[in-house]
């Protein structure tokens, strides 16, 4: 039976196109390998998570507008971010006073792995030799329940883990604390930058102590807060997004 | 001072910092190993919650039949509109009693209504016999936090104010030792005082008992031996059954501190032959909080204090940074109710990672709380600058174009200009980390060149 | 207005809907209760000891001040009438019946009945707890549901001996209450 190739439209965070347009490009590159038909909306902006965030969630109905009438012609909105996902799916129905948005969005809108694992069924096929360390983002984690938290008493699951189950090579880095938060949290990384760094280099130090050589994530805004530390410090963990590494085992 | 202020300065002392992060972070692991061992847990959550909603929507009524329920068994029940209500009536219980001296176990309800200061003010001594609260009451401290009060602090700290308070050996920091002093010292108070003041854990309608929880013993010392006993208890700490207790016993300890019970669990259903009870029931703000639809359920809290333990935060602040009577995630969502203008930075103090919520025993949404009630502070406390800048934001997101030139613009400064351009000191961003490497091209960019013909 | 004309009539005014109560589940618990009991007092840094341990426990101490009120077991102690629970401040033992055991806490039921002052758990130095060996429940709910028609005046679980762990989390047996807890099954 021919299946019609689903369209899906590429939501690229703001700070992902400017800062790191080669997580982009590696989530267009899978959806493209897994055949789905990509389009990009060349009027996409931001989904005014940072204005609503920091108070100032009546100022986003505007972007949020933009948003949908950019989004929902497409069969899926696919995003290599789970905050912002978590934001539009979570946030958009309250904001724009439409209940009835909720469940069009959840049938839409996915985090990137979400998608691969929920609307793709994807196991990925090949190798990849390296001990990885997992950064469960808050909002891809607690807030888009893509895996149990650890406060949470539920039979475990991990749709993040479970997608490279067949990846040949990839070791998980054990860590002491599996779901601490990184400390980023968008405005709070200036407003509260004590702290936020304390929690940034706790996460690190827990990384390192677990042997993990490439650091990864949901969310490249997590992995941007810890990179920019352990450059500070002039270590050099590598980073990379789930979308890079996903990318080139499946190459 | 703001909270970030404050938690900058706790952090200075790193290896005080670290020990208190580590700490409270093994009570959240204990707090995990015990709730794992019962099977119903989240079972267990999602009843206390509705139990809760139940009483939150019907409080009135319970209200009315706890009360007489309660005065059928002999207890004296007093309502009180605000702090200094109840405060007066504490007051006047001690004045009938001439009581000059007083003990009092941990009741953050207290706390919350300065009732030691008042009570000082007018001339009576106040003991409080938690040992973590003696201690701090020794340091004219609040308790830093509302299970652990004297968690901020070390135990050479303490040996040194208990060799000036209690004249222990100089020196000498055993844990034993030190409590031992405090147990005798104490001791001394509960054998002499008339009455003894306490809070509530738990009120219940439909007998009119009241039960108190502890691992000391201290309330039940001071009630026993006192011939008055003035309960304090906040309206909200109501609940409808006496079968109802099951459900938030089994979650109570094991989410505060990870024992599967606290050692003495109290069920004060009338007052021993010849003594007497008071029961203050509590306002101060709390009908106001039920009126607000969005944070109501905050009114579900059971003060277990495991979100204290469990944020990452909160663990490397300390309680005294929220410089609110109860502080962390839940003081958060609380504290702004009582005070909007004083308390605005708290519910910035988080990344709202969502692990408060998560750890809740009554399944209290504290992270989208603490959401709205960012949404209500810049409201309320309109901060012109930066709503000006959220306005030029919001204008920037819905104007593609706008938008790509802003974008653009950012990229191209961190590329082209000098480091000492890009650090300077209003580079808050900058002082610890470092900004991203930008790339020549964004993806928008890149994907007009490589992707867009093929359409 | 009074006070609690203004509480109520403030709660009122919100007109909130009445949600519905939940029922309770009996949350049946398939365990070995007397093993579990036994677990569980030894975690909250109690003791189950045998009654021939107990005497020889007492009668090796050499307490001098010693009060029971147990009608499950014998014991001869020193204490005899006792006017005002002050009295009672060098008590050293202190041995007493419990209605029941908690199977998953070590939590034991008393009630005023138990007891002609209820500070005699709290002040005295060391506490023995005397309970059928048949009354173990379970759970809390259990519990609860086994006392629900009980008309006391002060009711209480123990679970262990008074402790504290507020100087630097180190955990400290004897804070203000007993220092020790004992529990016989029989």
């Amino acid at each position: 039976m021919a299946q019609t190739k689903p369209h899906v439209g590429l939501f690229i965070p703001c700070y992902v196109d400017q800062f790191y347009p080669q997580v982009g490009k590696a989530t267009l590159e899978i959806l493209e390998k897994l055949n789905c038909n990509v389009s990009y909306p060349l009027n996409q902006t931001c989904c005014g998570q940072p204005l609503a965030n920091s108070g100032y969630e009546r100022d986003t109905k505007d972007a949020c507008q933009h948003f949908l009438s950019s989004f929902l012609q497409f069969d899926f909105i696919v995003s290599p971010s789970g905050s912002c996902v978590h934001h539009v799916k979570e946030r958009y129905p309250k904001i724009l006073h439409d209940p009835e948005l909720q469940s069009l969005l959840d049938s839409k809108i996915f985090e990137l792995t979400e998608f691969l694992h929920d609307i793709l069924s994807l196991e990925i096929q090949g190798t990849f030799s390296h001990k990885v360390g997992y950064h469960a983002s808050c909002h891809a984690l607690r807030g888009l329940g893509l895996s149990k938290s650890s406060e949470v008493n539920t039979a475990p699951f991990d749709k993040v883990k479970s997608l490279f189950e067949k990846v040949e090579g990839l070791e998980w880095s054990q860590l002491q604390r599996s779901d601490e938060c990184c400390g980023f949290g968008g405005t709070f990384s200036v407003k509260e930058e004590a702290i936020s760094l304390s929690m940034g280099k706790d996460r690190l130090t827990d990384h390192h102590e677990a042997g993990t050589e490439i650091l990864t994530a949901t969310d490249m805004s997590c992995l941007m807060h810890l990179q920019a530390i352990e450059d500070k410090n002039q270590s050099s963990l590598p980073v990379m997004h789930l979308a890079e590494i996903i990318n080139q085992i499946i190459s | 001072m703001s909270h970030s202020i404050a938690s900058t300065d706790f952090l200075k002392n790193e290896e005080h910092a670290k020990w208190h992060d580590e700490t409270l972070w093994m009570i959240r692991e204990k707090r995990d190993l015990a709730s794992q061992k019962v099977p119903e847990w989240e079972n267990l959550r999602t009843l206390a919650s509705s139990i809760k909603e139940h009483v939150l929507s019907n409080l009135d009524h319970l209200l009315l039949e706890f009360e007489a329920n309660a005065t059928k068994n002999g207890i004296q029940v007093h309502w009180a509109k605000d702090a200094q209500e109840h405060n007066q009536f504490v007051l006047d219980i001690l004045k009938k009693q001439s009581c000059a001296q007083v003990v009092k176990s941990k009741s953050i309800l207290t706390e919350e209504c300065h009732l030691n200061p008042f009570l000082e003010k007018n001339g009576i001594e106040v003991i409080d016999t938690d040992l973590g609260e003696r201690i701090v009451q020794f340091l004219h401290q609040p308790p830093s936090h509302i299970v652990l009060p004297a968690i901020h602090l070390k135990k050479r700290d303490i040996s040194e104010l208990f060799h000036q308070k209690l004249q222990t050996e100089k020196g000498n920091e055993d844990p034993y030792y030190l409590t031992q002093a405090a147990r005798n010292h104490l001791r001394e108070k509960f054998l002499k005082a008339k009455v003894a003041i306490t809070g509530v854990n738990f009120g219940i309608a439909e007998t009119g008992e009241f039960v108190v929880c502890t691992n000391e013993g201290n309330a039940d010392m001071g009630v026993h031996l006192a011939d008055v006993h003035i309960a304090c208890m906040g309206i909200e700490k109501l609940i409808p059954r006496r079968n109802d207790l099951g459900v938030f016993l089994r979650l109570l300890a094991r989410s505060a501190t990870g024992q599967a019970i606290t050692n003495y669990t109290s069920h004060f259903r009338g007052p021993e032959k010849g003594k007497q009870i008071h029961l203050i029931l509590v306002d101060n703000g709390r009908t106001e909080q039920l009126g607000r639809e969005k944070f109501r359920n905050s009114l579900k809290c059971i003060r277990c204090g495991a979100c204290m333990n469990t944020c990452p935060i909160y663990r490397r602040s300390g309680g005294f940074s929220y410089q609110s009577t109860v502080p962390g995630p839940i003081g958060s969502i609380l504290s702004p109710g009582l005070d909007l203008k004083k308390y605005s930075s708290l519910p910035f103090a988080s990344t709202l990672c969502g692990s408060c919520t998560d750890v809740c025993p009554v399944k209290i949404n504290i992270h989208e709380q603490l959401y709205e009630w960012r949404q209500e502070i810049t409201k309320a406390n309109p901060n012109y600058a930066e709503s000006l800048s959220m306005k030029l934001a919001s204008g920037i997101f819905k104007s593609p174009l706008a938008y790509r030139i802003s974008g653009f613009l950012m990229r191209k400064l961190i590329i082209n200009l000098p480091d000492s351009l890009l650090y300077n000191p209003w580079n808050v961003w900058g002082k610890g980390r470092k900004l991203p490497k930008a790339p020549q091209e964004s993806f928008r960019n890149w994907y007009l060149n490589h992707r867009k013909d093929e359409q | 207005m009074s006070s609690k004309q203004e509480i109520l009539e403030k709660i009122r005014h919100l007109r909130l809907d009445q949600t519905e109560l939940p029922t309770i589940p009996e949350f049946k618990n398939s365990l070995n209760t007397e093993e579990e009991f036994k677990a569980s007092i030894e975690a909250n840094k109690g003791e189950v000891i045998s009654q021939e341990k107990l005497m020889s426990w007492i009668s090796e101490s050499g307490f001098q001040n010693t009060l029971s009120f147990s009608q499950l077991i014998n014991v001869n102690t020193s204490y005899t009438k006792i006017e005002d629970a002050h009295e009672l401040d060098q008590l050293q033992v202190a041995i007493i019946d419990g209605q029941f055991g908690v199977g998953e806490n070590g939590a034991i039921w008393i009630t005023n009945d138990q007891v002609p002052f209820r500070a005699i758990p709290f002040i005295t130095e060391h506490l023995v707890i005397v309970i059928p060996k048949n009354e173990i429940v379970p759970t809390m709910h259990q519990a609860y549901i086994k006392t629900s028609n009980q008309t006391y005046s002060f009711g209480l679980f123990i679970a262990g001996p008074s402790k504290t762990a507020d100087i630097e989390q180190s955990l400290v047996i004897g804070a203000h209450g007993a220092k020790s807890l004992r529990v016989v099954l029989v």
